[in-house]
């Protein structure tokens, strides 16, 4: 029998129907690998007692023959961002040092009503804001990876949901949320060799996520394989009346529709994506991957997404903007830090709060939000902006006359070592060229890991579909996945 | 359009955070070369264009005006730095 540890979600939740162990055992498993990861600085909570809880809940349903939830037995990991009743919640940023939500996320929520239980809350990059996890407050994450030429250079996991993928790819958890608003899950999914799903704009609440960018962030899950990605999207997922934008759609059975089986569907090919510097493997695992979906019964039409590069400068404006906007409420009043300097009045507090609990990274997105908003600079930017995503947004539309999914790399690169960009916010933001106009589209999308870089380090495929046809989307991903054949794994060294 | 020093002290005071002469310096490339960068936007033509109100289709739900939540007082207040006899306190503001 294969090890606990190495499971992912469905090899779990078949091996305590089955009773070849029980979920307590699951739970003790990975609590240990969580106390022996301290090296990556994955986790800024651990929680054990909640997973053990979980556990012991899901045997004992077990035992009363009762049925079992999807994710019954089943602990995760659990980004920052989701507030969590009880369990302290920061977004990785000191302005909310001490807050402890007193009450429970929608997802984190469902999740629980599902059965599974929390190993800790993840490090991120601060407020979700970077591509590398280097913007936490509590330092970096270090990614389980490293290069093949002998060196320990200390490695990205990507950002933000990175503490998510350094412990999927680590097997420390076998799952763990993540939240994308221009690339956040599928960047670190690429990085580390996993799998990470950003469903449709709407589909999981919002509601106690701790927001960046309102019309952007949604969250989703990070896991070994495609079909462990079904199971926890379809127990993320769900209308939710305390969010405004939340889709009122019944969630379907992603996971029993699973069909590799492509025959009939035509992949789109965006020309726009061939990028100037893109590394040769990266172009050659994108033409591996057309191989792959035509062996699958696709055909591969060429398209043009024509204001593809006006997409980042796009979202450098909007999701700025709206961070600003956001961001507001730390004002030391209600929650989290107060710098309250001798004699200082409200406005003194306000800004001396701000000065001290922000990162340099989120205090740039709030300067540059501030100014894009600001009287008479609002329509040069942030109108031409939003004017903008909805040329980018028609440019899908337009494809899909022709196509049902897209096929791209998800990042223009392997992952990267800690502090080589770090320096240099604008080659930062270039990572996400390829996944940040599916968000700004709503589109749903996600990476599979597809083969691995002359350094030994793992690249990935994105696939990007109709809003709300999250289905061809995994069935296009389980297709790459049976043929990629992609079992390479970190080699424990921490 | 690039910005001065002044400029990014108006923005870091409409931002309500804190910073000092150093910062103000620092921040002067960084965010020109940003906003340098995103100005690239203005060569598309959206004369006929409508801005992106809302990515997915959806319509704005209306609820039954009923009171649904209330009596968490001390939740509310649980996490402030400072409360004081039910209410969040804050240094005076008018003298």
């Amino acid at each position: 029998m294969t090890a606990i540890f190495e499971m992912g979600i469905a090899d779990i939740r078949s091996g305590i129907a089955d009773g070849d162990f029980t979920a307590k055992e699951v739970a003790e498993t990975f609590i240990a690998r969580v106390s022996a990861a301290k090296p990556l600085n994955a986790f800024l909570v651990e929680t054990p007692d909640h997973a053990l809880a979980s556990a012991e809940a899901a045997d004992k349903a077990k035992a009363n023959g009762e049925a079992l939830g999807k994710m019954a037995g089943v602990p995760i990991g659990m980004k920052d961002l989701f507030c969590t009743e009880g369990v302290p919640t920061t977004a990785a940023s000191l302005i909310l040092e001490g807050f402890t939500p007193q009450y429970e996320s929608t997802v984190s929520s469902n999740l629980f009503k599902a059965g599974a239980g929390m190993l800790g809350k993840l490090n991120m990059d601060q407020f979700a804001m970077g591509s590398s996890n280097e913007t936490s407050a509590f330092g970096n994450v270090i990614s389980p990876w490293r290069r093949n030429d002998g060196g320990n250079a200390d490695l990205a996991p990507g950002g933000s949901s990175g503490g998510s993928a350094a412990v999927v790819s680590g097997r420390i958890a076998p799952a763990a949320t993540g939240t994308d608003t221009g690339g956040s899950i599928r960047q670190p999914a690429a990085f580390t060799g996993i799998t990470g799903f950003k469903p449709t704009y709407g589909r999981c609440s919002r509601w106690g996520t701790i927001a960046f960018a309102s019309s952007l962030d949604q969250a989703g899950p990070m896991a070994h394989d495609v079909r462990d990605c079904a199971i926890m999207l379809e127990s993320m997922a769900g209308f939710d009346a305390k969010d405004s934008t939340s889709l009122d759609l019944p969630v379907p059975d992603w996971e029993a529709a699973l069909n590799s089986n492509l025959a009939g569907k035509k992949i789109g090919i965006p020309k726009e994506y061939r990028v100037d510097n893109m590394p040769a493997e990266i172009d050659a695992l994108w033409q591996k991957g057309i191989e792959m979906l035509k062996d699958a019964g696709a055909t591969i039409v060429d398209v043009s997404l024509p204001h593809t590069k006006y997409a980042l400068p796009a979202y450098y404006i909007i999701a700025p903007a709206e961070a600003s906007s956001n961001l507001s409420r730390y004002d030391g009043v209600r929650y989290g830090l107060r710098d309250l300097p001798d004699g200082a009045g409200l406005q003194d507090m306000y800004a001396a709060t701000r000065e001290a609990g922000f990162g340099p990274e989120v205090k740039r997105r709030i300067m540059i939000g501030t100014y894009v908003l600001s009287a008479g600079y609002y329509d040069a930017y942030y109108t031409q902006a939003q004017k903008v995503r909805t040329l980018i947004s028609q440019d899908f539309d337009k494809a899909w006359n022709s196509c049902d999914l897209l096929l791209t790399p998800t990042a223009p690169s392997a992952a990267f070592g800690l502090g080589e960009k770090s320096d240099d916010p604008l080659a930062m933001y270039l990572n996400d060229v390829f996944t940040v106009p599916s968000s700004l589209a709503g589109l749903p999308a996600m990476s599979v890991p597809a083969g691995l870089d002359g350094k030994g380090l793992p690249l990935g495929l994105q696939i990007i579909g109709k809003a709300l046809d999250e289905q061809s989307v995994f069935n296009a991903g389980l297709a790459i996945e049976e043929r990629a054949g992609f079992v390479a794994k970190p080699e424990q060294w921490w | 359009m690039s910005i001065d020093k002044e400029t990014v002290k108006k923005i870091a005071s409409l931002s309500r955070i804190a910073i000092t002469e150093a910062e103000a310096d620092a921040f002067v490339p960084e965010l020109n070369q940003i906003l340098g960068w995103v100005e690239q936007l203005g060569e598309v033509d959206c004369s006929k264009v409508e801005p992106m109100t809302a990515v997915i289709p959806n319509k704005l739900r209306l609820r039954e005006d009923v009171v649904t939540d209330g009596a968490i007082r001390d939740k509310i207040l649980a996490n402030a730095p400072v409360a004081e006899h039910g209410f969040f306190a804050v240094p005076k503001v008018i003298e």
